[in-house]
């Protein structure tokens, strides 16, 4: 484990997180939270859970997002509060 | 109303903040999740299921009454989604947009209009996205089977590398994804059609349960797969590897079609006609 690795992609996270609730655009959103997804993996993947980080590449930073972007596509972009 | 869920979660931030000197260090032996089961887990896996990587071990093994009721989990969250959003009623809308495939010219037929259906000079296009990308088909039609076929590598060779039904069902789920994303979700429903994924969304199940079932009858507990030795010409710790695989493809199986049949559900808000 090298530490500035860790944490660089420990603040990569929070500001992912905090950028996907503050975010009015909710594509955007929806793309933060890939990022987050993403940057998750490899936090997992750095921990030693190969396993888990896996699943949260292919199910967090893959599907889900298709999925995210699928339904703002079919309601609205942006949000009302 | 902003204001009080701020506080709320500031204090409720603060308290994680607060408890969280309390947890063992990452990695210590002595903590109370590794002093319990973790030790005959780590000596006893690759003797008792042939198996190196333990995760998988313990997942589809160990573990595998859980991992059923995960895989019976994303199977309702498939049928969630479809009783949410599916609308049978066919709505036919206003107006249809076709393409001439030999010239490139795009028809705009209004409601009442004579359909060029079964035509093989026409194509019918989505009216949300119109443009004709020649690029992205072809490479998306080269990508594709290689996705899938990692797909098939990840939930084949779980046993031996980071990977298994979960993994690798999503894989596969995701490249008849990009499939329907470059192309359109008519030309995916001709691929892999609704009721074909709803029904091996079931099957998947139906493989976990029915595993576990067999060994039951053979006399063993519910997933007790070293039961299975007769039946698969194995010793009885050879038969748990096998048992693993064949669970980890009836998880693979369900995951797949649930994620093709949510993306469908979604991309279309239920229609099933123009996708993304």
């Amino acid at each position: 484990m090298i530490w500035p690795v860790d944490l660089i992609i420990m603040v990569l996270v929070m500001i992912c997180g905090i950028g996907a609730i503050m975010v009015r655009d909710l594509l955007g959103a929806g793309i933060l939270f890939g990022a987050y997804s993403f940057m998750m993996c490899l936090l997992w993947a750095i921990m030693g859970a190969v396993d888990v980080a896996f699943t949260e590449a292919s199910v967090g930073a893959g599907v889900s997002t298709v999925f995210l972007v699928a339904a703002v596509f079919r309601t609205s972009r942006r949000t009302k509060d | 109303m902003r204001f009080l869920a701020l506080i709320t979660i500031l204090m409720v931030g603060g308290l994680l903040f607060y408890g969280t000197p309390d947890f063992p260090a990452w990695g210590d032996p002595e903590s109370p999740a590794s002093l319990h089961v973790s030790p005959y887990y780590i000596e006893h896996a690759v003797e008792d299921t042939a198996v190196p990587n333990i995760v998988t071990a313990v997942l589809a093994d160990y573990r595998g009454y859980d991992t059923m009721f995960e895989t019976a989990v994303i199977f309702s969250a498939g049928i969630a989604c479809l009783f949410l959003l599916r609308i049978y009623r066919r709505k036919s809308t206003t107006t249809r947009l076709y393409r001439h495939n030999l010239t490139g010219i795009t028809l705009r037929i209004a409601k009442g209009g004579k359909l060029p259906e079964g035509s093989a000079e026409f194509e019918r296009i989505d009216s949300l996205w119109v443009p004709y990308d020649m690029i992205i088909k072809v490479t998306s039609r080269l990508v594709v089977p290689f996705v899938q076929l990692f797909a098939l590598y990840v939930i084949a060779h779980g046993h031996h590398s980071p990977g298994g039904g979960f993994q690798g069902g999503v894989i596969f789920g995701a490249a008849i994804i990009l499939y329907a994303i470059s192309n359109d979700l008519r030309r995916a429903f001709r691929r892999l059609n609704e009721k074909a994924a709803l029904l091996a969304s079931a099957a998947g199940v139906l493989l976990y349960a029915g595993t576990g079932l067999m060994c039951l009858l053979l006399g063993g507990n519910f997933l007790d797969y070293s039961k299975l030795a007769d039946l698969l010409y194995t010793d009885a710790i050879m038969a748990r590897s096998h048992g693993i695989l064949i669970v980890e493809i009836g998880v693979g199986l369900a995951v797949m079609a649930v994620m093709v049949s949510l993306y469908y559900n979604l991309s279309s808000a239920g229609r099933h006609d123009e996708g993304l």
